[in-house]
């Protein structure tokens, strides 16, 4: 059942839950790394400075890139907490991120389009894990529908092992964190420059960080669906996760995008045979 | 599932299914005669308008009387004739193989010719099938694909056609004979759909090898000619062994010619000719260990690789497989039929990440996605059948509408390759447009192809063994998206200094890509009714079972295909001109062009290029590879069906 | 909202310095200085920056690649010059390969000499040119234009501490 009010709450809440989450995850770094950090409302005031800049851009259709993404991307989320069907959500989500490699493209820029290639291997990366991730969770719940999987009694990270874990993976590269974080990251984490968002600036710069925390909280609630049967152990999980992905940022250097490629794929390979044809036999048992 | 016998008199809608298998035949035997272009422009033109008219009005009278047959007249005379053709045929095809000394299509063709005698002179009594037509909802939707592409097709051929001479003065015009060529296919792929006697299916199969054949080597330059021999002894080698499948079945006490015996008949019975005629349909349809021909046959004018080399002649190949699934459901010979399609799907995507001639791309996305349908066939249940018939319909329209936009794109820019492409939405605006949104077509959600892929997914999870399946589907998807979203993102660079050299594109080749573009977006606001009116009755009449998207996700897809098409409207707002900054290059000062000062004062220009990653997805690596795997997977597919067909 | 004061990004160039003076510009990132508490990111793109911090002099090559940089940011934004190099061309004023000061080229809003100029000159330098930024944002929301200093003369006195 589509639940309209969800939405809502997601499309008008997540930007300031997901620029919160931004903001604790700069301070809790810097305290990693010894320092004070900026205040946790600092996401809000970038966001706030860039709608402040002037609008220059590098051609005409960047802001038609930018939109696309960001509508997309809150449509993914919203469809997400809404309780629409979770294999819909993972394309959704790739479309919207399709929209933002375009854009990076269309600027015809040397360090654009390097970024735009990564991004692209990002997705090529993650994208059999998520799909088989949503294909898990059917075999236990028997719905793809998020309001069904949130019914179910039983946890799914018990019976989901394996690919709980080559979500995880793939989670730290769809936050864009070390050692991931190679099409662009947060911060001033640099290496071709600032990667697919190089050639964005002022308004439409903000839209895409903006997007970014709609995308957080997605992919938070996406990883609180795998503990949702008790709500507080589930919300443990997803700040214990959260942690750890800053961690992980904290304490890995980015790697090469072959690396990230292949690793993702030999996880992802490994834990889906394995917990899935465990599913399988256990299902027809 | 036992199929209902509703009607067979020969009323009029039945008199279409005569027309559109008769008329092509008829305008082809009038194109060698007629010469001046402006005259076989307009046949071309109105028979294609003729073809897509009756088909449309087959549909309408057709559609809502279940499964049809035609019959009720002596079958045997005509069956005679068609041996005669087939014989005329072989000697065709034998005198080629001899003149350009092709020795192993020789031998194959021998070989078949001779099991063709055979089945003549001892099976002929069996193929005396009481209905030899008919049709369905499933013929149905072949023929509209038939029927309104390939009419597309055709006319935009004019407009190719002579271009290609203008580019080509040293091949001889034989426009006449493309045309003639090409309307003998048409006629033959409506007969196919509409048959339901195997003999004649075989029939109309082979005279689709001949003209495939025919037309691979059009050009008749040595590679042409290379290339349709190999073309011609894969498919031949798969009329072998569906020959054979016919003698097996003509020996079945009875005789069990005709698809509606074979469908309702025991399965454990008809394994092994399933078997055959399932291998047949896999050499058609490129699967590998086959997928060579169909790569080697882009060398063919575009017209017909958009007609015959993805959405027509391959989907034969798959059509019969999609028509014998029930047979396949729940056997591991399905299983690994499901296999065989699902490998190839996987390593075609691979391949096709390091290709840059777009026809390639092109080809063997081609080959993966009619791997997908190959898979969903394996399966057989109602829910994959039901994803393979989706994915028939998108992909023949978006692939048809991608074949033509980089034909009509190649000769503006005189090149074939993806990098040489780079920043058409500037030089060449609506035709990157079309391009664009057949590209989108193909993998984008909420768009056809997209669909199918999820509702294959759904179909692979239930079925036995399926998770495999799902692997690799999941891996699979990921690739393709790789390969097509770099290829939409190089024509999307905005390069403003270029001039735009769209010029006068001819009129007929507008009027097909701009129908194909408009019939890729409509179909899928509208997929809920194709689905409704046309595969829900098949899949009710075949397996007892419907399959559909529930009524949320219809109207979640709907609301995003309504942002899809909307936002790029935005581009067209007028809103305050900001101020245009150079991209960012280090600091260092560009052109307009792009072009900068390096290091030692030269001026250099910019040429960004994709990601081949030749070294992961090289074509003979992963070709040999998946080779090997395929061919496993056939050995099992026989030895099961040997065995009587492993219940799963 | 002034948000420019809260989150100014910073890009930093080194025109042709010795690197003295940005190995002090970095050491305001690390933990010691750590200017990142008042929202401050080098980032290296001019598209993303509100702060151009220029170090060394203007020669020949870099006078076209700081124009470049400086074009490449969106307003409202500044210009901080730093160390004495930059000011006016510093103890290599008179070679033969050096122009002299970055304000041959742009306008500078802040200048920081030293040599190498301290991080707490920096620091009192950036948060000088931050007043600047706010200045300029509310002049060009008001429509009013901001007088430009013109290039080649001092637009502020030099920011004090050594």
């Amino acid at each position: 059942m589509i639940s309209l009010v969800y939405a809502v709450i997601f499309i008008l809440l997540a930007p300031v839950i997901g620029g919160l989450l931004s903001g604790i995850d700069r301070k809790v770094t810097a305290h990693m790394q010894g320092r004070v950090g900026p205040s946790i409302f600092q996401p809000f005031y970038d966001v706030g400075k860039l709608f402040e800049k002037d609008p220059a851009e590098v051609n005409g259709t960047q802001r038609f890139y930018v939109i696309s993404y960001f509508v997309f991307a809150v449509f993914t989320g919203a469809l997400f907490f809404a309780g629409g069907d979770l294999l819909l959500v993972v394309f959704a989500l790739t479309l919207a991120e399709v929209f933002l490699v375009l854009g990076a493209y269309a600027a015809y820029s040397p360090y654009s389009h390097v970024g735009a290639e990564r991004e692209l291997l990002q997705v090529m990366a993650y994208e059999p894990i998520m799909i088989l991730s949503a294909v898990g969770i059917y075999m236990v719940t028997g719905s793809f529908a998020v309001s069904d999987i949130l019914a179910y009694p039983m946890l799914l990270v018990i019976l989901l092992p394996g690919l709980f874990l080559g979500f995880l993976y793939a989670l730290t590269i769809k936050l864009r964190k070390s050692p991931f974080d190679i099409s662009t990251s947060h911060h001033a984490h640099q290496e071709i420059v600032k990667g697919v968002t190089t050639e964005f600036s002022g308004p439409n710069l903000g839209f895409i960080e903006v997007t970014h925390w709609y995308e957080l909280v997605f992919l938070l609630g996406f990883t609180y669906l795998f503990f949702a049967a008790n709500w507080i152990v589930g919300i443990i999980a997803v700040i214990i996760v959260f942690l750890l992905e800053l961690f992980i940022d904290n304490t890995n250097a980015r790697v090469k995008w072959q690396l990230a490629v292949k690793s993702t794929w030999a996880i992802t390979l490994l834990v889906a045979i394995v917990n899935l044809a465990v599913l399988a036999c256990v299902v027809v048992v | 599932m036992k199929n209902t016998h509703s009607s067979f008199r020969v009323d009029v809608s039945v008199q279409y299914l005569l027309f559109l298998i008769l008329f092509p035949l008829l305008v082809a035997l009038f194109m060698p005669v007629v010469r001046r272009d402006t005259e076989r422009g307009w046949i071309v033109k109105l028979s294609a308008l003729a073809i897509g008219i009756v088909t449309v009005l087959a549909l309408v009278t057709l559609y809502d009387k279940g499964t049809v047959y035609l019959g009720g007249f002596d079958v045997a005379p005509v069956n005679l004739l068609l041996f005669g053709l087939e014989m005329a045929m072989a000697a065709l095809l034998l005198w080629y193989a001899v003149k350009y000394r092709h020795y192993l299509a020789l031998a194959l063709v021998a070989v078949q010719t001779a099991l063709i005698i055979w089945f003549e002179a001892t099976c002929s009594s069996a193929a005396d099938v009481a209905y030899p037509l008919f049709s369905d909802s499933f013929s149905l939707i072949m023929a509209l694909i038939i029927g309104i592409i390939g009419s597309l097709i055709c006319v935009y051929s004019l407009g190719y056609m002579r271009h290609f001479y203008e580019h080509h003065p040293e091949i001889p015009d034989r426009t006449g004979t493309f045309f003639l060529i090409i309307f003998v296919f048409i006629s033959a792929m409506f007969g196919l759909v509409f048959s339901n006697s195997l003999v004649w299916v075989y029939f109309f199969w082979e005279v689709t090898t001949l003209c495939s054949f025919l037309l691979i080597g059009y050009t008749k330059t040595d590679e042409a000619i290379r290339n349709s021999f190999t073309a011609l002894w894969m498919n031949v080698l798969g009329g072998v062994a569906f020959i054979i499948a016919l003698i097996w079945l003509a020996a079945v006490p009875g005789g069990m010619l005709s698809l509606d015996q074979v469908l309702a008949s025991g399965k454990a019975l008809i394994l092994i000719p399933a078997a055959l005629i399932g291998f047949a349909g896999l050499t058609k349809a490129a699967q590998m260990p086959f997928s060579s021909w169909l790569v080697g046959a882009m060398v063919a004018p575009t017209p017909v690789s958009a007609l015959l080399h993805s959405s027509t002649m391959v989907k034969a190949g798959v059509y019969i497989l999609v028509r014998l699934a029930p047979v396949y459901a729940f056997t591991a010979t399905g299983l690994a039929l499901s296999m065989v399609g699902a490998i190839t799907f996987l390593v075609a995507s691979g391949i096709a990440i390091s290709q840059t001639n777009a026809k390639r791309v092109l080809a063997y996305s081609t080959i993966a996605n009619l791997g997908l349908v190959v898979a969903c066939a394996g399966i057989g249940t109602y829910e994959a059948i039901w994803a393979a018939i989706l994915l028939i319909i998108f992909h023949a329209i978006a692939k048809s509408l991608l074949f033509l936009s980089v034909g009509t794109v190649e000769h503006r820019i005189r090149s074939r390759d993806i990098e040489d492409m780079n920043g058409l939405i500037t030089r060449t605006p609506k035709l990157a447009a079309m391009m664009v949104i057949g590209i989108a077509g193909m993998f984008l959600a909420p768009f056809g192809m997209l669909i199918s892929k999820w509702a294959a997914i759904q179909a692979f999870i239930n079925a036995p063994f399926g998770f495999v399946l799902v692997i690799i589907l999941a891996f699979g998807s990921a690739l393709t998206v790789f390969f097509w979203a770099k290829w939409m993102g190089k024509l999307l660079v905005v390069t403003p200094d270029k001039e735009n050299i769209e010029g006068a594109v001819d009129k007929n080749e507008w009027i097909a890509l701009v129908s194909l573009a408009g019939l890729t977006t409509v179909t899928c606001f509208i997929f809920p009714i194709i689905s409704k009116i046309l595969i829900e009755p098949f899949l009710l009449a075949n397996y007892g079972n419907i399959a559909r998207l529930s009524q949320d996700n219809i109207l979640i897809m709907m609301m995003m295909l309504f942002l899809i098409v909307v936002l790029p409207l935005s581009i067209l707002l007028p809103h305050r001109k900001h101020r245009q900054l150079p991209p960012y290059m280090g600091g260092v000062v560009t052109a307009p062009d792009m072009h900068f000062e390096n290091a030692l004062g030269a001026k250099t220009p910019l040429s960004l290029g994709n990601y081949y990653l030749g070294g992961w997805f090289g074509e003979t690596k992963l070709r040999t590879a998946g080779i090997y795997v395929c061919g496993v997977f056939i050995a099992v597919m026989f030895v099961t069906a040997l065995a009587g067909g492993i219940v799963l | 909202m002034a948000y420019l004061q809260k989150s100014p990004w910073l890009i930093h160039y080194d025109a042709s310095s010795c690197n003295g003076c940005d190995i002090e510009i970095l050491a305001c990132l690390t933990p010691m200085y750590d200017v990142e508490r008042f929202g401050i990111i080098n980032t290296g793109n001019p598209k993303h920056a509100d702060i151009f911090v220029v170090t060394g002099s203007v020669n020949e090559r870099n006078k076209y690649v700081i124009k470049n940089i400086y074009d490449q940011m969106p307003d409202p934004k500044v210009v901080v010059a730093v160390g004495v190099c930059a000011t006016s061309g510093g103890v290599f004023r008179e070679c033969y390969n050096v122009s002299g000061g970055v304000d041959m080229i742009i306008p500078v809003d802040v200048y920081v000499p030293g040599c190498a100029a301290r991080p707490e000159s920096i620091i009192d330098g950036i948060v000088k040119a931050l007043g600047i930024l706010e200045e300029k944002r509310t002049a060009a929301v008001m429509g009013v234009t901001r007088e430009q200093p013109a290039p080649a003369a001092p637009a502020e006195k030099p920011a004090g501490g050594a």
